[in-house]
């Protein structure tokens, strides 16, 4: 299990077109990505469940990967969510 | 191949392909169903036609909009697509064996409530878009066939009836024909569908199957043929290229003088209902505008229109009409025509009830909304004002107090307006009975049949049963029309027809001759009528 914190920047947060992009980002990847903020966590491939928690501008969220080459997805996302969150 | 048939509105040939048009209903009715597998499927099946819809609708915001304003079709895309409400649905389906669009109604709600308690104003919109994609689905599933208002190619649009509301935004170019269940010769459908110069038929037994088959309309024999024959397309094929010729032939009338054999000058205007009916108008060479209609700025909103947005529509036509007569007829809703923000109370007999003149003086903030609008607009070309549905003198005073005090006030604010010429409909027996007293007061009438017969005949024009009862050249209308003319004649005041009627050529010959001044037609029908005035002696 890989894990890293992102302070979301984005001034909606993670809003509809980004969560949708996220969606399409996780749903490549092997590993479980799952996006945990204020208590509560989403299976980042679940657009609804990811827009359902909430996360606004200046909320940490907090990013697990889990499985086979968790490192290299875990890198990928973190960058994901430099350039577009 | 299958034939039916009906009522024809307006003649001339239709060929394409049938879109069935259902009104979205109000509640999604839940029931229990045998066959979980082929619900599912039926979810599965209209789940692929919504998102096909999704993609079509993206590409084409896309070109129009951009790709940024484009991204909510790919979002609701998206979300149609999401595990957790498909899993949702899917398993109401399965463990309770309801009706898919029960399931997707239910789903949806359950959802879209969740957003709608967060917080953050954006996440408790989103609430909207989750109703928006559900709606869609189960749209799809009562077998709607599409949107009328984003049409991709032309088609022939069936339907129970139409609304005016319904109608107002639909893109007119993708229209073939109408093809309805309800509705009357004098109904809203069937005044569009002459307006358009598009074949409809009333009164025929619809069916939801119909939807995407290839379909005639034959508006001279009433009949449609669905999935017809190749001989019959070949027929209709060629019966429409006739049609065509003749409306060739037509055209070469178009520059001439609308002028009796024996010298006497008719007014040939064109009705019209909206900004963009402007250009049927001066492709059919009419004269000018002898009904605007102006209840379509109020029909395609959700608020009250404002003065400037009512400025800009009749500075635009005016412009357009380049210095043309533009008769601008103030806001005639109520009866038939309905607007949900005016909150008019229902009642039991609306085409007398609270409507037109009647809401104006009642509730002179939005009367005098308009008259400002009219007044300004008035700097920019030929503008008339004409007054829908009087019955007394004193209505008539009524309002030119009204209009004194908007000038006043436009003056007082530096304001520029135009002035303009006054008249008024003639559409009540009461009006055409007290013609010489009204006369005296305005500056020109114009007689409105459709409503002039439904009063004088108490005939309901919406109701098809009556259709056998209504006598549209009834000698007491007829009677009336003569009484109107001479009353307006005697005291300086132009006379014309803006009803369905002045557009009859079988009686063209007889308003000539009984000394119509004008007579204001649907674009269409402005060359058919310059042939008949052109070939009359109006023995004046």
């Amino acid at each position: 299990m890989k894990t890293f914190q992102y302070k979301v920047t984005d001034e909606v947060g993670i809003h509809a077109r980004p969560a949708g992009l996220l969606v399409k980002e996780a749903k490549g990847f092997d590993s479980k990505v799952t996006i945990s903020c204020n208590g509560k966590s989403a299976d980042a491939t679940k657009l609804m469940a990811i827009m359902s928690l909430g996360v606004k501008c200046g909320n940490e969220v907090t990013v697990t990967v889990e499985g086979d080459n968790e490192e290299e997805v875990a890198a990928q996302m973190e960058k994901f969510f430099q350039e577009n969150l | 191949m299958e034939t039916y048939s009906g009522k024809s509105i307006f003649q001339g040939i239709a060929i394409g392909r049938i879109l069935f048009y259902e009104k979205q209903q109000a509640e999604v009715k839940r029931h229990t169903i045998e066959d979980v597998k082929a619900e599912m499927e039926r979810y599965e099946k209209a789940k692929e036609t919504a998102i096909a819809q999704l993609r079509k609708l993206y590409e084409k915001a896309c070109k129009e909009v951009g790709e940024v304003n484009a991204a909510v079709f790919e979002v609701h895309e998206m979300m149609l697509e999401d595990e957790d409400y498909n899993d949702s649905i899917r398993n109401m389906i399965e463990q309770q064996q309801v009706n898919a669009e029960y399931a997707v109604a239910m789903t949806g709600d359950n959802f879209s409530n969740m957003f709608a308690e967060m917080e953050d104003e954006y996440f408790s919109a989103r609430a909207a878009d989750i109703k928006d994609i559900s709606d869609r689905v189960v749209s799809v599933l009562c077998g709607n066939g599409g949107d009328i208002n984003d049409l991709e190619e032309p088609i022939i649009l069936v339907a129970e009836d139409l609304a005016p509301s319904e109608t107002v935004q639909m893109d007119k170019e993708k229209l073939l024909a109408f093809v309805t269940e309800q509705g009357s010769t004098n109904s809203h459908t069937a005044i569009l569908a002459r307006t358009m110069n598009i074949p409809a038929l009333i009164g025929v037994k619809i069916q939801k199957e119909w939807n995407g088959k290839m379909a005639v309309v034959d508006g001279f024999t009433g009949i449609l043929y669905v999935e017809p024959t190749p001989a019959v397309l070949d027929e209709m094929q060629g019966k429409q290229k006739r049609l065509l010729e003749e409306r060739e032939l037509l055209l070469e009338l178009k520059g001439k003088e609308d002028i009796t054999k024996d010298g006497r000058k008719i007014k040939l205007y064109a009705n019209i209902g909206n900004v963009s009916d402007v250009a049927g108008v001066l492709k059919n060479d009419a004269a000018g505008i002898g009904l605007f209609r102006s209840e379509f700025l109020y029909l395609e909103k959700d608020h009250f229109p404002t003065e400037e947005e009512q400025f800009f529509a009749y500075k635009t036509v005016a412009e357009r009409m380049a210095g043309k007569k533009v008769i601008i007829r103030t806001l005639d809703i109520g009866a038939d025509k309905q607007v949900d923000y005016f909150h008019l109370e229902k009642e039991e007999n609306p085409a007398m009830g609270y409507r037109a003149i009647r809401i104006c003086l009642s509730q002179t903030d939005i009367f005098k909304t308009q008259l400002r609008a009219l007044l300004r607009a008035a700097k920019y070309g030929n503008i008339a004002i004409m007054y829908p549905m009087i019955i007394s003198v004193a209505e008539v005073k009524k309002i030119k107090e009204i209009v004194a005090e908007v000038k006043a006030e436009l003056e007082q604010e530096g304001v520029p307006y135009g002035e303009v010429e006054q008249g008024i409909m003639i559409e009540t027996p009461a009006a055409a009975v007290m013609s010489d007293e009204l006369a005296k007061e305005v500056d020109f009438f114009s007689i409105g049949t459709n409503d002039l017969t439904q009063y004088t005949l108490a005939i309901d024009r919406q109701n098809a049963k009556l259709d056998s009862f209504y006598d549209a050249h009834h000698p007491a209308i007829l009677r009336l029309i003569q009484t109107v003319i001479d009353n307006g004649h005697a005291h300086n005041c132009w006379v014309g027809i803006c009803g369905e009627l002045g557009a009859d050529t079988t009686l063209t010959e007889t308003f000539i001759k009984m000394g119509i001044d004008e007579l204001s037609v649907s674009p269409g029908f402005v060359l058919p009528i310059r042939k008949i005035i052109r070939q009359t002696e109006s023995g004046k």
